[in-house]
């Protein structure tokens, strides 16, 4: 019952998300503004994690397929599928859901519990609209280039560990890098990261949006937000992939 | 003027408010008062449309609000003005941006008018050189002010005020009350002022309302406050020791 209750405001608070704009440049002024904060300023943490991932993807499958029938270029061939097909539009969307979601929802939720958000709606403006819509069009927009630097730094960080560990050799590497390439794996992905950008930014949105209260509540809000972004992104994952590959 | 007619509010099981029938007139200070917790809020939230009320009306200028489609009722709202009772700034954006906000999103004007009217507003409050500070780092009178000032950027028709007394020093609770009435008479807004400030009411109130065990349980001017024989309400307003000295001298 509960479930379907946060359903149904979720669709309706979305309906409201997406109803007329007052003044189309302020919503693209706080568009940009988003990007910068949801999307630039976690470039940092994306990079770091996709280099190191793409480094221990390389090792481990260098030490599970250590034989001598198995061609060397695999080891590149499966860190570049594993990266873009999973790793990066998944794992990094569910980092990002921790960082951007949460952030997202304490935003929101201090402005509902602080009367800023009743301050909107009695001047007339669609508050929903005005806090929300820029969030989603800003992650939709910026995630998947967050991933596709994901995407390239993970390769380099196996390239960078498979070399400097001396357990393969660059040409091998690249050669398995790009054997066999096919583009609309990166097609895939790129679905994918869309579609989790708005999970992050509509459900943290709406754990803000509703948050009723104190600062308490606020810490819970942002919570719940990160929790259910990442549900909702690991379901959304399994029928995608389903929808998209079989 | 707004009519608020048999309006009723409950939460859940829980009934806040019964049977409210009340006018509040052009051009006049009407005082909400009563003890914390008995509903002004929630009358007040009811009233501007932020709740809904379980039943009754509120008719502004003849006009039901609940009854009103979505967009209607924010083209309404742009002619109200309100403050919070936490100010409700946006804390991300300066004091001239707070006041430059509501301009930004209806006026039609050009920035520099929006500009001259920002600041314009800003000296009606007398706040002068602070147009690039934070809320945060302005006084809570300060604070208070900046948000009239931004209530009053688009010209309400009328006006809300949630308790403008709390937390304020009695001298600049003065200045905020003396600013509520000026405004009131220079723009001849319909001011609702939730309170449960003796000396603001006997300041500056026009008409008080008094809310006691959910009702509207009496109305009527500052000489009938004073000279009314309702038991609740005399235990609320000469429960400070400055209105019983007052008390003394009207009997
Ligand atoms: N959103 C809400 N949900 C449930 N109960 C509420 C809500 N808002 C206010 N109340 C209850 O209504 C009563 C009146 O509150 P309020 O109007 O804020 O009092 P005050 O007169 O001090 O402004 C209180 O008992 C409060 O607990
Ligand atoms: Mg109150």
């Amino acid at each position: 019952m509960d479930l379907l209750f946060h359903i149904g405001r979720y669709f309706m608070l979305m309906g409201e998300v997406f109803s007329k704009p007052e003044r189309l440049s302020i919503y693209w002024k706080r568009t940009v503004e988003e990007m910068d904060l949801l999307g630039v300023k976690s470039l940092g943490i994306v990079s770091l994690l996709s280099l190191f991932m793409g480094a221990v993807i390389t090792i481990q499958t260098k030490t599970n397929i250590d034989s001598p029938l198995i061609p060397q270029y695999v080891v590149g061939f499966t860190a570049r599928q594993s990266t873009i097909l999973e790793f990066s539009p998944t794992i990094i969307s569910l980092i990002l859901a921790g960082k951007v979601g949460s952030t997202i929802a304490a935003e929101i939720g201090s402005m509902r519990v602080r009367e800023q958000i009743d301050a909107l709606d009695i001047m007339g403006v669609n508050s929903a609209g005005y806090l929300i819509l820029p969030k989603i069009i800003a992650t939709a927009l910026i995630n998947p280039f967050l991933i596709v630097i994901s995407m390239f730094l993970s390769i380099f960080g196996g390239w960078l560990a498979g070399t400097l560990t001396g357990i393969i050799s660059s040409s091998s590497y690249i050669q398995g890098v790009q054997y066999d390439f096919d583009s609309y794996i990166v097609v895939y992905a790129l679905i994918k990261t869309v579609v989790f950008a708005i999970v992050i930014a509509t459900v943290s949105s709406y754990q803000g949006y509703y948050t009723s209260g104190g600062t308490r509540e606020v810490g819970i809000s942002s919570t719940k937000a990160v929790v259910y972004s990442d549900v909702v992104i690991l379901i959304m994952n399994y029928l995608l992939t389903q929808m998209l590959l079989l | 003027m707004i009519e608020v007619q048999h309006l009723y509010k409950s939460f859940g099981t829980v009934e806040v408010l019964r049977d409210i029938n009340a006018k509040f007139a052009k051009g006049k200070v009407s005082q909400i008062i009563g003890k914390s917790g008995s509903g002004k809020s929630v009358l007040a939230k009811c009233i501007i449309g932020l709740y809904k009320p379980t039943k009754g009306k509120v008719l502004y200028d003849g006009k039901s609000f609940h009854d009103m489609e979505k967009d209607e009722q924010r083209q309404l709202r742009q002619e109200i003005g309100m403050l919070f009772q936490s100010n409700a700034l946006f804390d991300s954006l300066t004091v001239l941006e707070n006041v430059l906000f509501p301009l930004r999103m209806f006026a039609t004007m050009s920035e520099k008018e929006m500009l001259e009217r920002a600041h314009f507003c800003l000296k009606r409050v007398k706040i002068e050189n602070s147009d690039k500070k934070f809320p945060a780092e302005i006084s809570g009178g300060m604070q208070k002010r900046v948000g009239i000032a931004r209530a009053i950027a688009m010209n309400p028709k009328y006006l809300f005020v949630d308790e403008p007394n709390s937390g304020l020093d009695p001298q600049t609770s003065i200045v905020i009350d003396d600013l509520i009435r000026e405004i009131t008479d220079e723009y001849n807004t319909t001011t609702v002022v939730i309170t449960h400030d003796m000396n603001s009411v006997m300041g500056i109130a026009d008409e008080i309302f008094f809310i006691n065990d959910k009702q509207l349980m009496w109305q009527g001017t500052r000489d009938q406050l004073l000279k009314s024989d309702n038991e609740a309400l005399n235990a609320f307003i000469f429960a400070g020791s400055l209105m019983r000295e007052v008390r003394k001298t009207i009997t």
